[in-house]
């Protein structure tokens, strides 16, 4: 039997673009507030795993062809590589630098490498979760 | 600073990830597992003559001054350590190679086996006490994975308890961590260390540390060691000679640095209980060795013993125990490596467990029963070989302190795995052989190339005790006299 989800798809449909603008908002509020790539992560994993719930797993997997489990990896890599890149400029490990910058439609703009870091948190949190929790629902539909 | 410092623990790191991306190509995998413990290892020697040479070493996370940042420090006791277990699990990678099958292979074994590494090395290296916890984490979640991957019903309930039993011991470390904190205000070893000192070691102190005693006790298998012997015999033999050979010792150097750097002051009360635990558990690991009648359960036994007798050695607490325990430490890594991939060689060639079912394999395998038995004679402390500089030490610190009741038990501690260990000798390679030349199953070359690494080292921690003095002496050194890490880590002595 087809379970009725209009009403889960459309309200998905929609709630996704909050979610994911709440996410980022969080990720970038994260140097001065709080948030970061942790929590801005969390967020971020949950519009996926909304989509995941309100969809079936081949329709969300044929919009995002990712393997999460080299997401997460690709995240873990990109963090300690800016926390080694810091040994190449002859300063202690994961030493961060920043400076302000005017870029064209932002104006005057802090760019500081720490949010490079912050994004492979965020990359590896969204690959772990939504790899704990694909793995815990194939296994339910096998048995 | 010297950014160097990191590398045993980062490089691991990266590498492990970098395998994720590599996991259908198991041949590259291994390459790069084996040069990067390669170079770990030559890493940690660099550091180690480079420490003895320029004293303790340390490394700012990002420049934030102790106490207020995170900070490796590189002692000679954690340089050492380090330097061994990267030994180890380079010699057990490459057990692994021709034993643990593809299936093992493509779910990221190497991956994780990198990652526990990285913990290990990382818990030898820190110098703050919250970061100790994080590094225990990442070596025990790698521990989780590693134990329960591949598993059977056994394999699965074993696992489950191991994982229960961390779970519940790594929540007690947070705890006192809390209590620690209230109580002091800092996270740092060294400060901790100089703020007890400055405070006097008051009765709330002295229960804080308890309470760390009986975390580090639950994770090196001091007294709470209920969960070991079934966690250790379950897993594949590559991955239970690492087990054995380093998440007991990772407890016992918490144990080491809690006691010695950080709460030194009531000896007559956490020494003594200390010493009844470290007694008890050597009791119960002679009973549980001597009684055995499988090999994996007279293996696992005998890391208990070990731990009581490293134990010992920490809470006799002058500077040849210390010696002896610095010493005793790096020869147990070995050994116990060395001992549980002979076991799980024996079960891989004969495909039996009890003792009484093996015979002759010695006419079979030369080479594998006299490496069989440089492990016996190192574990039980024959001369040339490693066992015999820690015991001798340990002893001469026991009658220096004049506790020969604790000389006595440690002692008829080796007679215990002289006897269980023998017995294996003697009943499974010696006698009438079993196997027919036919029925012979090959061992690999990786097989027997891990085993001759870990018995030259054997051989040179035993013969090269001369090249090892220096650097276990300063070790001890900073044990028994902490200002020397203080001073190292806060150079204004003060805050």
């Amino acid at each position: 039997m087809k379970i009725n989800d209009v009403i889960l798809r459309t309200v998905v449909k929609s709630v996704v673009f909050i979610v994911l603008t709440l996410g980022i908002y969080l990720f970038f509020a994260g140097h001065n507030a709080p948030g970061g790539g942790f929590i801005g992560g969390l967020v971020l994993a949950s519009a996926v795993v909304l989509m995941y719930l309100a969809y079936d797993i081949e329709t969300v997997q044929k919009t995002m062809p990712f393997d999460f489990k080299k997401v997460a990896a690709f995240g873990v890599l990109l963090a300690t590589g800016t926390a080694i890149g810091s040994v190449l400029f002859d300063v202690p490990f994961l030493s961060h630098t920043d400076a302000y910058y005017t870029l064209p439609l932002l104006g005057k703009t802090h760019l500081t490498t720490v949010t490079i870091f912050e994004a492979g948190v965020a990359l590896t949190v969204v690959g772990v979760v939504v790899t704990i929790i694909l793995s815990i629902s194939e296994e339910g539909e096998e048995q | 600073m010297s950014n160097l410092l990191i590398a045993p623990m980062i490089i691991p790191i990266m590498t492990a990830v970098v395998l994720v991306f590599l996991r259908d190509n198991v041949r590259v995998q291994r390459i790069i597992t084996l040069i990067t413990m390669g170079g770990v290892t030559l890493i940690s020697l660099f550091l180690l003559v480079e420490v003895q040479q320029n004293g303790i070493m340390r490394l700012d996370f990002s420049g934030w001054l102790p106490p207020f940042g995170i900070l490796f420090v590189g002692d000679q006791l954690a340089l050492l350590l380090v330097t061994v277990a990267s030994i180890v699990t380079a010699a057990c990678c490459i057990y692994a190679f021709s034993t643990i099958g593809e299936a093992h292979e493509k779910m990221f074994f190497y991956s994780f086996v990198l990652m526990l590494i990285a913990g290990v090395n990382g818990s030898f290296l820190t110098g703050d006490i919250f970061n100790l916890f994080v590094c225990f984490e990442v070596m025990l979640l790698a521990s989780y994975v590693l134990v329960a991957l591949g598993g059977g019903k056994r394999q699965l309930r074993e696992s489950l308890k191991y994982v229960l039993i961390n779970v519940v011991a790594s929540w007690m470390f947070l705890v006192a961590l809390a209590y620690l904190y209230g109580a002091i205000g800092t996270l740092n070893m060294a400060h901790i260390s100089s703020r007890v000192m400055e405070a006097g070691q008051d009765p709330v102190l002295t229960t804080i540390s308890l309470v760390f005693l009986i975390v580090f006790s639950l994770k090196a298998g001091l007294l709470l060691f209920f969960w070991l012997p079934g966690s250790y015999s379950v897993p594949p033999t590559s991955v239970a000679a690492l087990f054995a050979a380093l998440l007991t010792k990772v407890g016992m150097y918490a144990l080491i640095r809690t006691f010695t750097l950080m709460f030194p002051l009531q000896q007559d009360i956490t020494h003594t209980i200390l010493a009844v635990m470290a007694v008890l558990t050597l009791i119960a690991g002679m009973a549980g060795a001597m009684g055995g009648r499988d090999i994996k359960t007279i293996a696992t036994y005998n890391v208990i013993i070990g731990v009581g007798f490293i134990m010992l050695g920490v809470a006799i607490a002058n500077e040849q125990a210390m010696m002896g325990v610095v010493y005793y430490l790096m020869h147990d890594m070995v050994a116990k490596a060395l001992l549980f991939l002979c076991i799980g060689m024996m079960m891989y060639l004969t495909g039996e467990t009890v003792v009484k079912n093996m015979s002759g394999l010695i006419r079979n395998y030369p080479l594998f029963g006299w490496l069989y038995f440089l492990g016996l004679c190192a574990l039980v402390g024959i001369p040339p070989l490693s066992g015999f500089v820690g015991k001798v030490l340990i002893g001469q610190g026991a009658i220096t302190g004049g506790h020969y009741v604790l000389l006595a038990i440690g002692f008829a501690s080796s007679v215990v795995v002289l006897y269980s260990l023998l017995r294996i000798f003697l009943a499974s390679f010696f006698g009438e052989t079993i196997i027919v030349l036919e029925d012979e199953v090959p061992i690999r070359k990786g097989m027997m190339g891990s085993l001759l690494v870990l018995a030259a080292c054997v051989i040179f921690l035993g013969l090269g005790a001369n090249y090892m003095m220096p650097f276990v002496e300063a070790a001890a050194a900073v044990l028994v006299d902490p200002s020397i890490y203080i001073d190292a880590v806060l150079p204004q002595g003060n805050d």
